[in-house]
């Protein structure tokens, strides 16, 4: 109860009360426009809260990151366009209901399964925190070290059919994080002898070059698409009445979104895949499922907003991101020297559930600012996509201008942004590497550390979470290993 | 590559021959610069090498590369590629804008410079109504009190501030 009212007391500053509300209908907006996405926002508005508290820089971005997925659902139901790339698998059972002039049915539903969501996520991170600040000591270098590398394992085998790309690009990542004078020894490495490498390359002029400015590039380059929006009818308030019908697939899918988002490298398109196929594999009427089921709705939607709260747990307890907004919520936390680990959960106890508390205030705003706002809102689905690409290249500008005022930092990430272009155009992913930047640093660090005491191989395991880090290595190389060989064998049979 | 690989394949084709090969060869040139560009410490474990993690970074991008350059499922350059290239060529332009905005900025002052730039590239690109323009205006001028009156992120003033009166300049150089 201590820990509980010493959170509230961190929230209850006029700072943190406008930083929610500035993440939450911030979010919503950028979620509901397509093309922006929260990556971009995230990355562009970083510097910004560098300036601020650690609390209230976190709480504008979790805000942004918490409720962007609110957004996405509206461009994706009304006008089959995911305003996210996480609400893909709202648009198989959303646009299916806009078409039989179920628009407003769709969208309520929408809402509350993920208002259930993102509520269920946190009310189980809450519970379980006591229990994680018991286990987050557990976890010693080798550990760290080892959940680091199941995060960038499982990241590579997360993009099928481009594992090998996946993994080539998280190896450049690593690469790119080693650039510059190395920490023990103090030697330069890959500097070529030019001064502004010494330094090393700077994680958020990378994220704001494959993110934003690559998106910028990639709207510019393309053409204004001309929408027709549906006119709403009904109630707001009906999908929470009819998410109430659907209680199983709305437990079983927020469990989902919790254990995946807890995962690092997994997140919220596996926890929705696995929503939707066990929604579909239950239901009375499995053929309805991608032609606008209502459980298919609730699936996608619950699943995936209950991921971000979910993801802060390797993030917050062994100071590990599993995913990209993730790792540049770390710099936040780097910046202002909060070290995120066990030692945090240990003797900040009440800053961690005053995060939780954050986004659990979040989740009320949004749905009250979206049961009222959404008739007016939905006019945001129509700015033009180069119009878009304009106002993303000027804030970018920001983003990696004020960090240093460096015109050499403007060239950098002007180059990773032609770079994130290529990717975009090719279809490939540009997330492995900002983890192998991030969880390569952290890699090279823990290895070091843990193997100071290590005569042997089997002395890096000998501790009971290192070994079930191990197996699960393991584990997952194998099933990986597996999926490959039935794919050959099917290939090989057709 | 034949129909069939065609539509097994699920993300483009066109361009990923050439990306595949610039890769790796980029990865190599790096791993040949790895005992010149990394040092190796005698006495010293090899997880604690100066060496250790650069070569684990640019060896899995070789390794890796190499591979994913022998299982993609082209082999020979198609007239869809010469097309990818010049969509990969033309985005050239929005860098030089974003350059040439990055280089005005601390010449120009932050408000002045974007109130030009941003509608100027609506212009650009084939916006000609009036609200098109008077949005690019509005946009320009909010996003400056937002960053720079409002966050105060650190973006100099201008250099044609200087020739301002004195009362103006300082309000100019904090704000705008």
């Amino acid at each position: 109860m201590d820990t509980f009212l010493a959170a509230a007391e961190i929230l209850a500053r006029w700072d943190v009360i406008l930083a929610l509300l500035v993440g939450s209908v911030g979010g919503v907006l950028i979620g509901a426009i397509p093309g922006v996405g929260p990556a971009v926002a995230i990355a562009i508005l970083l510097p910004a809260t560098f300036s601020m508290d650690p609390i209230v820089g976190l709480t504008v971005l979790l805000g942004i990151y918490g409720s962007s997925m609110y957004g996405g659902a509206i461009p994706a139901i009304l006008i089959n366009t995911p305003g996210t790339a996480v609400n893909a698998l709202t648009t198989y059972d959303g646009f299916p209901m806009t078409q039989r002039g179920e628009a407003r049915r769709a969208l309520s539903l929408a809402y509350s399964a993920s208002f259930f969501g993102g509520m269920f996520s946190v009310i189980c991170l809450i519970l379980f925190a006591p229990v994680l600040a018991r286990v987050a000591p557990m976890f010693g270098s080798r550990e760290i070290f080892l959940a680091a590398l199941l995060g960038l394992i499982l990241v590579v085998v997360a993009h099928r059919g481009q594992s090998l790309i996946a993994a080539a690009l998280a190896s450049f990542g690593i690469f790119l994080n080693t650039i510059g004078l190395e920490p023990v020894k103090y030697t330069k490495r890959y500097t070529f002898d030019q001064a502004w490498l010494s330094s090393g390359i700077n994680l958020i002029v990378v994220v704001l070059g494959l993110f934003a400015l690559s998106q910028a590039f990639f709207l510019l380059q393309g053409k204004d698409e001309k929408l027709e929006l549906t006119r709403l009818k009904g109630g707001m308030f009906q999908g929470l009445r009819e998410l109430s019908r659907h209680p199983r697939v709305a437990s079983v899918s927020a469990g989902f979104g919790v254990l995946m988002g807890m995962i690092p490298g997994v997140g919220e398109f596996t926890a929705q895949f696995l929503s939707y196929t066990y929604a579909q594999r239950s239901s009375k009427t499995p053929e309805a499922f991608g032609n606008g089921a209502p459980e298919g709705l609730i699936a996608a939607e619950t699943a995936n907003n209950a991921v971000p709260a979910a993801a802060m747990v390797p993030l917050l307890a062994l100071g590990i991101p599993g995913e990209a907004l993730t790792a540049m919520m770390l710099s936040v936390f780097y910046v202002h020297n909060v070290v995120p680990g066990p030692q945090l959960f240990q003797n900040d106890m009440p800053f961690v559930v005053a995060l939780y508390l954050a986004l659990l205030i979040l989740n009320l705003l949004v749905l009250g600012f979206l049961l009222f706002a959404t008739n007016g809102l939905i006019k945001v689905v129509k700015i033009p996509n180069r119009f878009l690409g304009v106002a993303i290249l000027t804030l970018s500008f920001v983003g990696v201008y004020s960090l240093r005022n460096s015109f050499t930092d403007c060239l950098v990430a002007a180059g990773f942004g032609i770079f994130g272009f290529v990717l975009k155009r090719l279809d490939l992913p540009a997330v492995p590497i900002v983890l192998g930047m991030v969880l390569g640093g952290i890699m090279e660090v823990k290895l070091r550390a843990g193997m100071a005491r290590v005569k042997t191989p089997w002395d890096f395991i000998d501790r009971p979470v290192a070994m079930i880090l191990f197996l699960m290595i393991l584990g997952v190389l194998a099933l990986h290993v597996r999926t490959l060989w039935k794919a050959r064998k099917q290939r090989q049979t057709r | 590559m034949n129909a069939d690989e065609q539509k097994r394949q699920k993300w483009p084709i066109r361009g990923q021959l050439l990306f595949a090969l610039v890769f790796l060869l980029a990865s190599l040139l790096l791993l040949s610069q790895l005992g010149v560009e990394t040092k190796w410490i005698k006495k010293a474990k090899l997880v604690a090498q100066p060496r250790f993690w650069p070569a684990v970074g640019v060896c899995g991008m070789v390794l890796f590369s190499a591979l994913h350059l022998w299982r993609l499922p082209v082999k020979r350059f198609h007239t869809a590629d010469f097309v990818e290239w010049k969509v990969w060529f033309f985005a050239i332009e929005w860098v030089l804008w974003f350059l040439a905005y990055v280089w005005l900025v601390p010449l120009g002052g932050y408000l002045p410079v974007t109130m030009i730039f941003v509608p100027l590239m609506v212009w650009r690109l084939g916006y000609r109504g009036w609200p098109m323009m008077a949005a690019s205006v509005g946009f320009a001028v909010a996003v400056v009190l937002l960053f720079k009156a409002f966050l105060q992120v650190k973006i100099p003033g201008g250099a044609v501030y200087d020739y301002l009166p004195d009362a103006l300049r300082s309000a100019f150089i904090l704000y705008f």
